[in-house]
């Protein structure tokens, strides 16, 4: 039985990177909050499962948690900022994506690289995924490079965010509830900011192009 | 102690609150600020020689309350601030005059903060206290140089003040940990009984010399004294130049007597040529020149390069366990602190009333005052004798001190030092010999000759309130010239605390008008005797002219020699007066000169002597500062995934560094 679990979640995992992968590629901003929705519900399915195989309830608060914030929450507010500031279109990116993916493939390489010792040491039934936690981290982090607009700035964000709930749930079973609720709070109020910030990003230069900000710096 | 400290701050509060009543402040509170300097000098005095007094007031941060001490060295140099400070704040009184810059109340806050926070510096006794008492002295001070902010050349003076005061405290406070030594606890009396080797003492010494040179002016750290002092409002060009450049000297012989145990010779050495490096700079720079506050400030360059000379030699002579000979230099140090202090703030009191009587501060423009302003001349006939160190004046008895001391430099066991060390008491000499001749120029440019403008005719004595404060400096100047021996008996607690010899027991021996630190066989000197002496052959000669001669009274223009058609502007001139140093010393200089043309109907002659240092040192490093925030600011792209790299990389960087 665990070893079914284990390998439930193992699974679970590689559909997150997948999914990064995805967003990573992915140009359409409708198709991105999809994608971000998805990866919230394997993060939603891979906590209980986690929290049902090592008998720890408070996983299960938090999987609820992110069922509300990550799943609902955040997704309904997105579209609506989306179709506040009508902004449907296809996104541009800085690099184009055969060499971000080229790029990420690497950062895979290197995070499972990084993750290989720490595994050893933990005890977890999900250590092995922890490589996979955190290129999900590098990869959002990426993809918040890469993106020339502000809308999938902001979900790359969140979805960093994400990778490091996964690494910390795969790692040492989530993290003390204060902190979780704590994190929980600081990605809404950042979105609430953040959804101001880009109001006024556009009034300001008629676009959400955030290129334009270039022009704030003093010489 | 602590009551006059409270009374200034009162004082300046009250100022603030009464922000624009001109009247009040200046008639009332700077008054009550001189009474209070006058008990803090007494207090002072009472308490030297006495045990070392320890206070914890429940201020500052939690658990780090401040620690003061008072002990024979901070009471001298409280004696110092209060004697001097009581002479400045009742000219100060008379001095400031009615929409200026800072409004009277404001100038009030800043000008007794500022004595307050020199007052603790000297009493600090953790590193804590210190740092927060020096730093709040550097900002006061800052607000008082830029008073008159409205002017650019004042607030870009102020900058380069605050910039190397800066500069300097960073140093101070990296000494400071230095000297605990690993141990966590700032106390100085936890420094006092750390074992530091040689190499981290030297450190710390040499971090001590830069931090307090920084702020005394040694030589390349001089240039801001120079800019600040014209800017700064004469009492407080006074009170920084007179005081506040003497908290400098007494941090370093904190540092390097009292909180380091071990004093190696060569810094003796080092202390000693910085110390005769500046000083000769400095006279030579202040002979040049043409602006009179610009000249005391010069003026005050050498006279703190002399300090540092004295004590180098007694750190010479101490580190070789001579500590009869190294009390001597001391006590010419100490001795030099508070002359300089009297008369370099008589000095600049005196510009400050020459400015308001005429406002010309170029010496090319004055001349003749003494006709006019009879007070502010004979004050500063004195104060100007005591500069040049003449006796029976403060100045000499020092510099004599000094010089006696460089005559026992043989017994050094150092054959190289005893060899090198004539050459400085040759350079002291002439120094003494260049800061006379500075000072004629001072005193005959602007009080002799005739008048070099039409308007100085209206120029107005002093009021009587810097009448009084004049006076007190005077006494003070005069006290210090007639009484060495009662003096140096009275500081000789500080001296034996340093240098560990009490000079007391060979003072006593003599009899109290004759000063011979040695022994009477080998040097001594009665400043009374001097006194009656040269009072006695005025007086004759005065009486033998009057019997003698005609006795009919003739009165033509000075300096006329015989050639009728002769104006005001034919006089000699601070800049011609000048004019043999700017030859004789000249790689000193970097000076730009326009000659007129022998044909030149409307003739010009201009002349621009510069610090070469600015050319040599600041330009280069400013140039460097300027070059390196441009690679810096490559950074800066102003786009957002530019920054996201960054930090993409950093934290990429941070976990392989984490993997290893």
């Amino acid at each position: 039985m665990p070893n079914l679990v284990g390998q439930l979640i193992n699974l679970l995992a590689s559909i997150l990177l997948i999914l990064s992968f995805a967003m990573l590629s992915q140009r359409r901003i409708l198709s991105l909050i999809r994608l971000f929705t998805f990866q919230g519900v394997t993060l939603v399915a891979a906590t209980i499962l986690l929290g049902y195989s090592t008998n720890q309830p408070h996983l299960y608060y938090s999987a609820a948690l992110t069922q509300v914030l990550k799943v609902m929450v955040i997704p309904t507010l997105l579209h609506r900022l989306i179709n506040h500031l009508n902004v449907r279109w296809d996104t541009e990116t800085l690099i184009n994506i055969p060499t971000t993916m080229m790029i990420g493939i690497i950062l895979v390489i290197f995070s499972f690289n990084l993750a290989a010792p720490i595994s050893s040491l933990s005890t977890s039934i999900a250590r092995s995924t922890l490589g996979i936690a955190l290129a999900c981290v590098l990869l959002s982090f990426m993809m918040m490079i890469t993106r020339a607009k502000a809308v999938p700035q902001v979900i790359g964000f969140l979805s960093m965010e994400n990778g490091l709930f996964f690494s910390a749930t795969a790692a040492v079973y989530g993290m003390p509830m204060v902190v979780e609720l704590g994190i929980a709070l600081d990605v809404l109020m950042g979105i609430l900011i953040l959804g101001v910030f880009m109001f006024q990003i556009r009034e300001r230069f008629d676009s959400l192009d955030i290129s334009h900000l270039e022009k704030l710096k003093e010489d | 102690m602590l009551v006059v400290l409270t009374v200034w701050l009162a004082i300046g509060t009250f100022g603030v609150l009464a922000l624009h009543r001109f009247a009040l402040v200046a008639k009332v509170f700077f008054p009550m600020g001189a009474a209070a300097s006058l008990v803090l000098c007494v207090a002072a005095a009472s308490a030297m020689g006495g045990a070392a007094e320890v206070a914890e007031l429940p201020f500052g941060l939690p658990g780090l309350n401040f620690h003061l001490r008072l002990d024979s060295l901070s009471a001298l140099f409280l004696m110092v601030l209060g004697g001097v400070t009581t002479g400045v704040s009742l000219f100060a009184a008379g001095y400031f005059r009615k929409g200026e810059g800072t409004p009277p109340g404001l100038l009030c806050l800043q000008y007794h903060l500022f004595l307050a926070s020199m007052a603790l510096v000297v009493l600090a006794d953790d590193a804590y206290v210190f740092m927060v008492m020096w730093e709040t002295m550097a900002l006061s001070s800052f607000f008082l140089v830029t008073a008159n902010h409205r002017i650019a050349e004042i607030r870009q003076a102020g900058y380069l003040y605050l910039l190397l005061a800066h500069v300097g405290a960073i140093a101070i406070l990296l000494c400071f940990g230095v000297l605990q030594a690993n141990s966590g606890d700032y106390t100085f009396n936890n420094m006092r009984a750390q074992h530091l080797s040689p190499f981290w003492a030297s450190i710390a010494f040499l971090l001590a010399l830069f931090g307090f040179g920084a702020k005394a002016g040694i030589l390349p750290l001089h240039v801001w004294l120079p800019e600040a002092h014209p800017a700064a409002p004469s009492p407080v060009s006074a009170l920084m130049s007179g005081v506040m450049l003497k908290t400098a000297v007494y941090g370093l012989l904190r540092v390097t007597f009292d909180l380091l145990s071990v004093q190696l010779w060569w810094w003796g050495v080092l202390l000693l040529s910085v110390g005769l490096l500046t000083a000769l700079f400095g006279v030579v720079f202040s002979a040049v020149q043409v602006d009179m506050k610009r000249l005391l400030a010069y003026s005050s360059i050498e006279n703190i390069g002399l300090i540092m000379v004295g004590m180098g030699l007694s750190l010479l002579f101490y580190a070789y366990h001579m500590s009869a000979l190294a009390a001597l230099a001391l006590a010419a140090a100490l001795y030099h602190v508070a002359s300089h202090a009297a008369f370099k703030s008589l000095l600049f009191v005196c510009t400050g009333s020459v400015l308001h009587a005429t406002g010309e501060r170029n010496l090319g423009r004055l001349g003749g005052l003494i006709r006019y302003t009879p007070w502010v001349a004979w004050l500063s006939l004195i104060g100007a004798l005591a500069s040049a160190g003449l006796p029976p004046l403060g100045g000499f008895v020092s510099e004599w001190l000094l010089l006696q001391s460089f005559l026992f430099t043989p017994g050094l066991p150092n054959s190289f030092l005893n060899m090198l060390i004539p050459v400085v008491a040759a350079a002291i000499a002439l120094i003494a010999a260049l800061a006379g001749y500075t000072m004629v120029k001072f005193f005959g440019v602007i009080f002799l000759g005739r008048p070099r403008e039409e308007k100085l005719a209206q120029a107005h004595d002093a009021g009587t309130l810097e009448k009084i404060g004049m006076l007190w400096l005077v006494a003070i100047s005069i006290l210090l010239g007639l009484m060495p021996s009662q003096i140096l008996k009275a500081i000789s607690p500080v001296i034996k605390q340093l240098s560990l010899f009490d000079l007391s027991p060979s003072i006593a021996a003599n009899a109290w008008w004759l000063l011979a630190p040695i022994s009477v066989a080998r040097a001594s000197y009665g400043p009374v005797i001097f006194l009656l002496g040269v009072a006695a052959s005025c007086t004759l000669a005065y009486i033998l002219v009057r019997l003698f001669y005609h006795g009919r009274l003739r009165r033509s223009a000075p300096w006329d020699c015989g050639y009728p058609l002769q104006n005001a502007r034919m006089q000699d001139t601070a800049e011609g007066f000048g004019q043999p140093i700017r030859q004789i010393f000249e790689p000193f200089f970097r000076m730009e000169r326009e000659l007129p043309s022998p044909f030149d109907a409307q003739p010009r002659y201009r002349v621009l002597v510069e610090d070469p240092l600015w050319y040599w040192l600041y330009l280069p490093i400013a140039r460097w500062v300027e070059r390196i925030s441009q690679w810096v600011g490559m950074l800066q792209k102003g786009r957002i995934a530019v920054y996201l790299l960054y930090s993409f990389l950093t934290l990429v960087a941070l976990l392989l560094m984490a993997k290893q």
